[in-house]
């Protein structure tokens, strides 16, 4: 999408230029991310960034499941919870090492994906958004009732150790930025391969139409399915950091549906469907949601929410390909 | 697991539920009319609930209007709200990418919840005094009066809806813009109207389920997420477009509702709904009356 078919030399020759200054401006981003903590030494910097890279990777992973496979999901929260009860269960249950619960969580994560996906695949649009809120309510519900793992209350990692085998880290919280980051870019990797290898190009195609991408040979449930595996794999790793991260959860923190809201207003107002747009869209909102706290106080006033639910009707009617889009369009009307 | 109850209260539960699922059928119509005209859900539809039942509550508070005189107020407010929702946003959208159309009311319910939540704060609100209140006795069990007559009215509420759209001139108009807008718009139908018509009937559908409901209710910002939900699965489940298959699939949905609670844990409940409602849809995509 990004590269115009048949492009006239002189737009082929700016779009190298493009690249170069594109690979040159990716090189400054990733400096600016890997010296940030020791510029800015404050643990609240600090603990924003992590935030915002947690809900970039997030966003990114709704991205691969709805903005190219366009597949609206708005029960992204069970994925996250996922990941985040499985590794935390292990280790308080069991003392399995987090290490081997991340994958531990991934995996039930995409296998509850399939599940989820297999049945609810078979409704369209609208439907399989409402499909996704009753599968995320269900279970939420189940996991406040369920004593097991650790039901209203939630569940409290022990500290252990200070170490990186034990992915706890107390006199020092650098690691967790640098883990954060890893994951991130990671995730940005994977969505940037999918953009541009054939996955990519079926994933368009089923959201675009999906009986013709159908009819060329596309298996669109498998595909699908893939997308939402990729999609939960992802979001999984973010809920095992997030439990390794603040050492608590429950469900109201790691299960509610306004996570999944937030996951899918950072990529839309971002740019869906684009790969940097749910980064931006995470990079602006979220220390806007901080900002407005400072201003008017956390009494409730949910000034965050107000700004938010504006900027998502704002962003649909005027703007569906979101910051990025706008950006992008700009720089096409520039270029012819 | 299960717990047997007794046969007075499986026939209380199944009746209140009833009686509950007469109200939801009455939003649940509400959003089904919106979508069958233009393919759009109303994902600000529990907003739009909330904002009625705020109505309501106000002007009780500071009229002392009793919710049954409040309720061609909060009728009437709502469909303002509605025509100028369809007026300001929907009309942008209609014919835009999937994404748009679910994320444009989607923020705005965001909007309007955060909104009622700065203006009027988190608090439970309660009309602690309406006209109808207390229980009544019939066939051997008590049921509240206030959800008697909510559901009553709600019945007659949606019996007017259905004369309206199948018998006047301009609900047939209605419909046969639903039907094929462009069609509609050769045999002279002013369809943008229709549209914007749509929209205010919707939303007074609503206002009219808020104002009883809030007459027995708590009243908070956060009040129409649950029932919106339960107004998506009725939908749904009825077949989206469908206006009697909103008042069965309601019903259904309301005893199912009480029953999940008798028969399995009041946690529960709700489970009991939206997995009821999974299976059906996978079974049944387009619900029990949808065309698809």
């Amino acid at each position: 999408m990004s590269t115009p078919a048949g492009a006239r030399p002189a737009e082929t020759a700016a779009l190298s230029v493009g690249i170069r200054w594109g690979r040159i401006a990716l090189g400054i981003l990733l400096l600016a991310a890997v010296v940030f903590p020791w510029v800015f030494r404050l643990p609240y910097h600090r603990d924003l960034v992590i935030r915002i890279f947690l809900y970039a990777m997030l966003a990114q992973a709704w991205n691969i499941l709805a903005g190219y496979c366009g597949q609206i999901s708005l029960g992204h929260a069970v994925f996250f919870g996922t990941g985040a009860y499985t590794s935390t269960v292990l280790q308080v249950t069991w003392g399995v090492n987090p290490w081997l619960g991340l994958p531990a969580g991934i995996a039930t994560a995409v296998a509850l994906s399939l599940v989820i996906g297999y049945p609810c695949f078979r409704l369209r649009g609208h439907y399989f958004a409402i499909a996704t809120i009753a599968v995320g309510e269900i279970v939420q519900t189940l996991a406040i009732n369920w004593e097991f793992i650790g039901g209203a209350r939630g569940l409290t990692i022990p500290f252990q150790k200070d170490s990186l085998l034990a992915f706890q880290f107390a006199t020092s919280k650098y690691p967790y930025y640098y883990i954060m980051l890893a994951l991130l870019a990671i995730c940005m990797l994977v969505s940037w391969r999918i953009e541009r290898t054939r996955l990519g190009y079926y994933f368009r195609a089923i959201r675009e139409d999906p009986e013709a991408a159908q009819s060329v040979g596309i298996s669109v449930t498998k595909y699908k399915l893939v997308a939402m595996a990729i999609s939960a794999a992802v979001v999984a790793a973010g809920g095992t950091f997030y439990a390794q991260y603040v050492l608590y959860l429950d469900p109201d923190s790691v299960l509610p549906l306004s996570l999944s809201i937030l996951v899918c207003l950072l990529a839309v107002v971002g740019g869906v469907g684009t790969l940097w747009g749910p980064l931006v869209g995470a990079a602006l909102l979220i220390p806007l949601s901080e900002f407005t706290r400072i201003q008017f106080g956390g009494t409730g006033r949910a000034v965050d929410l107000l700004i938010y639910g504006a900027l998502m009707t704002i962003v649909a009617v005027f703007q569906p390909a979101g910051l990025v889009g706008m950006f992008r369009r700009r720089l096409g009307h520039r270029g012819r | 697991m299960f717990h047997i109850p007794s046969s007075e209260m499986l026939i209380q539960g199944i009746l209140s539920g009833i009686l509950m699922g007469c109200l939801y059928a009455l939003i649940a119509a509400g959003l089904s009319l919106i979508f069958g005209l233009m393919e759009i859900v109303n994902f600000a539809h529990g907003e739009f609930l909330m904002l009625g039942m705020y109505t309501t509550f106000w002007m009780y508070a500071l009229f002392h209007l009793d919710p049954l005189l409040s309720v061609p107020i909060s009728a009437a407010a709502l469909f303002l709200l509605g025509c100028l929702t369809h007026k300001s946003i929907i009309r942008r959208i209609l014919g835009g990418p999937m994404l748009a159309q679910i994320f444009a009311t989607f923020g705005l319910g965001i909007f309007l919840r955060a909104a009622a939540q700065f203006l009027w704060t988190p608090d439970f609100r309660q009309i602690s005094d309406p006209w109808v209140q207390g229980p009544v006795r019939i066939l051997g069990v008590s049921v509240g009066k206030p959800q008697l007559v909510a559901s009553v009215a709600c019945l007659l509420a949606f019996g007017f809806l259905y004369w309206f759209i199948t018998k006047t001139e301009t609900g047939m108009a209605l419909e046969a813009t639903a039907q094929d807008r462009q069609a509609a718009a050769l045999m002279g139908i002013n369809t943008e109207r229709m549209l914007t018509l749509g929209w205010g009937i919707g939303s007074a559908c609503v206002g009219v389920a808020a104002a009883f409901l809030a007459s027995f209710f708590y009243v908070f910002p956060y009040v129409g997420s649950l029932f919106a939900l339960i107004a998506f699965v009725t939908v749904a489940l009825g077949g989206f477009g469908s206006i009697p298959g909103s008042l069965v699939a309601g019903v259904i949905i309301g005893v199912i509702e009480v029953l999940g609670g008798i028969l399995i844990a009041p946690a529960f409940k709700y489970v009991a709904v939206f997995g009821l409602y999974l299976v059906v849809v996978l079974v049944r995509p387009q619900g029990l009356f949808g065309k698809f």
